[in-house]
């Protein structure tokens, strides 16, 4: 909203401060004023561009804003003059509301033999200034009158009128071009200001065509009236139009306005020429009159103001006569009821004022927010962190320490990656307005952003990335949205570990941030599978040759592996991308793993390797399985220290390989006897002899 | 017992104590004369401090092992004072130019190989940051969904179904609520302003309370808009909180996050939810005051926004939680944009850099 700082003066007779800092003690009080320029002449001085917070309509126009310098400097406002010249006899014209919900009040004016033409002298002037468009003396007076106190109002051509203004609802169906030149449809949610034939405008929000003002009309009806701020608001909306006079009725207009905006409105089309015919039409609704205007007193206890504004730093304080001084000056009439008590009658215009407290925020507005004293409460209590705080501490610690980079994506999804992604078909959620079609579903998975990270930086030339999310996905109905913490992670490219030294990232980097991720929980089993597609219990997004997932005492905790090459090819990824899906939720049901401790023996350790040929349908777990099944207390460990197969068949035959076991034996309390490590090598290789293992000479 | 590498010892009585020290401290400094080169020095070690045959094992196993008890003390100050003097003849000749380099020399100035690290995301570490500085201030951690009722968002954060302060924040909604009453309509949440009503449904005052989350608007993204942003909450609830409680809180919290140096300012404001409302400005940390393009030249940045809590606010929790009597307790909120608070501090000109994922972005907060 523009405000020119003349106008404003124009109604502060007493005021002598400078623009600037009119300017800067409006801000402080919430009339933020933007922007300050040069006013174009003759107008001069400033022109202030505000922002206006929506409760605060009534400050929308000049001489609410000069009524705010006037609380601020503690000045006279001088009140508008809304003398007219002495009306020519007429009945006026008849008026019917017959919709009491949506009109308050309605004010019908006739002004006859007006002459229409174009707007001249301070109108024009001060149009100029605010850059406001000029268009027909009539509609320049409505607009100016808004612009100056605030109040829509309307003109007709009165002699398109046919018979009384009706305030009523629309028919379904019934037509009306308003006067954007748009031809709309109504329905019953709709009021209009309509003849005995004919919707004339939309009421409060915009007037119709066919009456509109033209340079041939002659004589003039003027509205003036009071609507209610819901039926606007909702007009407003369903028609798209964002008027003038919809934001300000739908914000709450002042009831008392109309008969003051009518009169300004009048003087200003008279100047040109014309005349009054009889007594201004002002129907009124008493029930609403009742609501909006003639509220109840509050209450007003200057102590317990004082009280929850605290100290000042700067001035008198929270005094009774400061706040009273205020409350008088914004409009309040303040009755004293007991010592330091006030009983306080609300000025119409701030239909936003309606308890105590709204009195107690304007006392502290205007005295200034900035001359209250910067204080500490006192507080005695615990600090209390999220339960999953530390675990989600120690997830991130270990990705970050693994060279993982935390980012963040978005929380929406395609429809397809929804369905290609969530954990199960049917459970992810659509959006009713979404971002972009992009962005049509809300995530069931972390998986899809985490690839578009990748993919952002694959096409930028940054190759070797790790990246990790941790964050909210989303899966049931419309009825009822569940959201779970989970983390994706992703690889792509090599890991340089100096200067002549990288190698392709592969399954197993990922597969060993699970291991870490998971010894940081206390859980008895933790194992590593992989499954046939047929299962279909593996994402289909992974390639099921390189691709397993973990599960933790019976429950899946992550899948990860090698994304599917099809799914790789879809989104032109230009190099194989590691992926996975680790469930948070499932994972911090177990506690931390509290670290213990056992004692390092004093005896030598002793390692054996044993180097056997394998079939390649025995897995490692087997393997593992077997030499934990013979129970012997002194194997401290085993492990694959060498695998390797043999492409041309040789010295592997095809469809094997062989691996080097690693073994330690180490007894807490004696050295070992080479008997004993005899017999021990002897039932490790003939056990894993029984599994299709084939000792290798060496 | 004797041995041809050290002196005769004649008895225990001091003088002959300092004759044969004397003489041993001779041979040494002669000897410490001539180290050049890594062999010479081992060589030397080996002479005075070899395990078998050095002669301060020898000192050790021919004068201390036989030595009668009232000896052994003035023994053994000189037989101390002496390794110690050996030791530091060696350490000097470690120190020194005498040993010479081995092996094919390495270019020290090549870059070091340097464990790949991950970087935590900017605003993940702004938001620690946050919790760290209002933990210090007694205040909890909360947190609630991101997808929210219409009642939680809306209706018991005091904005009224059809009121124009809901069109200040531009709601993404969940398809297929049309039928559902207003209040259970399912919705992004716009705000991390719900989950004070859900903690005060939750818990009786006094309440201190800082909730940090991702929220989301229907709003188009520029430079330094994204429709999905980050926000951290602060809620406190007591008996006698007063709005300089408020004020002196942020800019506590202020001085904080961004040097004590930095100020800040309260203008009116208007939060359906919050009375008095206000907006906070800081002095501008990149100018510290002057004025620069940063902040438009004024010299201030807003930052955030606050208020007391409005009672009606306490009128809906009281359905459930009937101590949040707004005659007996007052409060204040306050809530700001971690994203923008992060932009601010490391200089990041361009929302979008946060939610891409670039690693070449990322990897600067490692
Ligand atoms: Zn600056």
């Amino acid at each position: 909203m523009n405000i020119l700082s003349a106008w404003l003066r124009s109604y502060l007779p007493q005021f002598d401060a400078s623009d600037r800092e009119l300017a800067d003690d409006l801000t402080l009080r919430g009339i933020a004023v933007e922007g300050v320029f040069d006013a174009a002449a003759p107008i001069g001085g400033s022109l202030f561009e505000t922002d206006i917070t929506t409760n605060r309509v009534d400050a929308m126009n000049h001489y609410g804003v000069a009524r705010e310098a006037a609380a601020i400097y503690g000045l006279t406002l001088a009140p508008l003059d809304t003398t007219l010249p002495a009306a020519h006899p007429g009945a006026g014209h008849p008026v019917r509301i017959e919709a009491p919900e949506a009109c308050g009040r309605f004010t019908a004016r006739i002004l006859r033999n007006v002459k229409i033409g174009p707007s001249c002298g301070i109108v024009a002037e001060r149009f100029a200034a605010l850059g406001q468009k000029l268009i027909l003396n009539a509609v320049d007076a409505s607009n100016y009158v808004l612009f100056g106190m605030g109040h829509p109002t309307h003109a007709f051509d009165l002699d398109k009128i046919e018979g009384a203004i009706v305030v009523r609802r629309a028919r379904p169906g019934e037509r009306l071009k308003t006067l954007d030149g748009i031809d709309r449809v109504l329905d019953a949610d709709d009021v209009v200001v309509a003849d005995e034939k004919k919707a004339l405008g939309l009421a409060g929000v915009m007037g119709g065509w066919d009456t509109m003002i033209t340079p041939e009309t002659k004589n003039i009806l003027i509205e003036a009236a009071w609507f209610d701020p819901a039926v606007v608001r909702r007009m407003s909306r369903r028609h798209g139009i964002h008027s003038d006079a919809s934001h300000r009725f739908e914000r709450g207009a002042d009831f008392h306005a109309p008969p003051v905006a009518s009169a300004l409105v009048s003087q200003l089309i008279l100047k040109s020429r014309g005349h009054i015919e009889g007594e201004l039409v002002d129907v009124v609704i008493p029930q609403v009159l009742a609501r909006v205007a003639a509220r109840r007193s509050i209450a007003f206890s200057v102590a317990r103001c004082a009280e929850l504004l605290g100290r000042t730093s700067d001035g008198p304080g929270i005094t009774d006569e400061v706040s009273t001084g205020i409350l008088h000056s914004l409009g309040c009439t303040l009755a004293p009821s007991a010592e330091g008590r006030y009983s306080v009658t609300l000025p119409s215009w701030r239909l936003d004022l309606e308890r105590e407290i709204d009195l107690i925020e304007e006392v502290a507005r205007v005295y200034g927010y900035n001359r209250f004293a910067n204080t500490l409460p006192t507080f005695s209590g615990t600090v209390l962190e999220l339960p999953n705080a530390p675990k989600q501490t120690a997830v991130r610690e270990l990705l970050l320490s693994a060279g993982y980079h935390e980012a963040i994506s978005s929380t929406f999804c395609s429809a397809t990656d929804a369905a290609t992604f969530a954990p199960q078909p049917g459970v992810a959620v659509a959006m009713d307005n979404p971002l972009s079609e992009e962005a049509g579903m809300l995530r069931p998975s972390l998986v899809p952003g985490m690839l578009t990270m990748l993919a952002y930086n694959l096409n930028r030339n940054v190759d070797d990335v790790r990246l990790f999310e941790m964050g909210t996905v989303f899966t049931g109905s419309p009825e009822r949205v569940d959201e779970a913490q989970w983390l994706a992670f992703g690889a792509t490219g090599r890991l340089r570990d100096g200067l002549n030294s990288s190698r392709a990232l592969n399954f197993f980097d990922l597969k060993g941030v699970v291991e870490a991720l998971t010894a940081r929980f206390a859980a008895r089993s933790v194992y590593f599978d992989a499954f046939p597609v047929a299962s279909g219990l593996l994402p289909h997004w992974l390639n099921p040759a390189r691709a397993a997932r973990c599960v933790v005492d019976g429950s899946t905790v992550a899948y990860f592996g090698e994304l599917h090459p099809d799914e790789n090819a879809s989104r032109k990824l230009r190099q194989p991308v590691l992926v996975g899906e680790i469930y948070l939720d499932r994972l911090f049901r177990h506690s931390l793993r509290q670290p213990s401790t056992r004692d390092l023996s004093r005896y030598q350790p002793v390692r054996r390797d044993f180097s056997l040929v394998f079939p390649d349908t025995v897995h490692w777990e087997a393997v593992g399985s077997a030499l934990s099944g013979l129970a012997i207390a002194e194997l401290q460990e085993y492990r694959p220290a060498e695998i390797f197969r043999d492409p041309k068949g040789k010295t592997v035959p095809a469809g094997h390989y062989s691996v080097l076991v690693s073994t330690t034996f180490q007894s807490p309390d004696r050295t070992l006897r080479d008997e004993e490590l005899h017999a021990w090598s002897n039932s490790i290789v003939s056990t894993l002899e029984s599994l299709g293992g084939r000792l290798r000479t060496q | 017992m004797s041995d041809d590498s050290i002196p005769q010892l004649r008895g225990y009585d001091d003088a002959s104590l300092d004759r044969a020290f004397a003489s041993l401290t001779a041979d040494l400094e002669r000897g410490a004369g001539s180290l050049n080169g890594a062999d010479a020095v081992e060589q030397f070690r080996l002479e005075w401090l070899g395990r078998k045959h050095g002669r301060l094992k020898t000192v050790s196993e021919a004068w201390l092992k036989t030595a009668p008890p009232e000896a052994r003390r003035p023994l053994g100050q000189r037989f101390n004072g002496l390794k110690e003097r050996i030791e530091a003849l060696l350490t000097d000749a470690a120190a020194g130019k005498h040993r010479a380099a081995t092996g094919a020399a390495i270019d020290v100035t090549l870059p070091g190989t340097r464990p790949q690290l991950g970087a935590e995301h900017p605003i993940v570490r702004t938001w620690h940051e946050a919790v760290r500085i209002f933990a210090a201030m007694g205040y909890s951690v909360g947190t609630g969904p991101e997808v929210e009722t219409d009642y939680y968002n809306f209706e018991s954060l005091n904005f009224p179904p059809n009121h124009p302060a809901r069109d200040t924040q531009d709601t993404l909604v969940v398809v297929g609520q049309e039928r559902k009453p207003l209040r259970d309509r399912l919705l992004m949440r716009t705000h991390t302003s719900p989950v004070q009503i859900r903690t005060m449904e939750q818990q009786p005052p006094p309440i201190r309370l800082v909730i940090p989350g991702k929220v989301h608007r229907n709003d188009a993204a520029d430079a330094t808009h994204s429709p999905i942003f980050h926000q951290v909450e602060g809620l406190c609830v007591d008996e006698g909180i007063t709005f300089g409680d408020l004020k002196g809180t942020l800019d506590h919290a202020m001085k904080a996050f961004f040097g004590s140096s930095v100020k800040t300012r309260f203008f009116p404001s208007f939060f359906p939810f919050t009375e008095p409302s206000a907006d906070v400005q800081i002095s501008c940390i990149f100018c510290g005051g002057k004025g620069c393009r940063k902040c438009k030249h004024s010299g201030w940045i807003e930052l955030l926004g606050c208020g007391m809590v409005d009672p009606a606010i306490f009128g809906f929790v009281r359905q459930k939680q009937p101590a949040y009597d707004p005659e007996k307790i007052s409060g204040f909120a306050f809530g700001m944009g971690l994203d923008r608070i992060a932009m601010m501090k490391y200089g990041i000109s361009d929302i979008g850099l946060l939610f891409s994922g670039d690693v070449r972005f990322l990897e600067q907060f490692a």
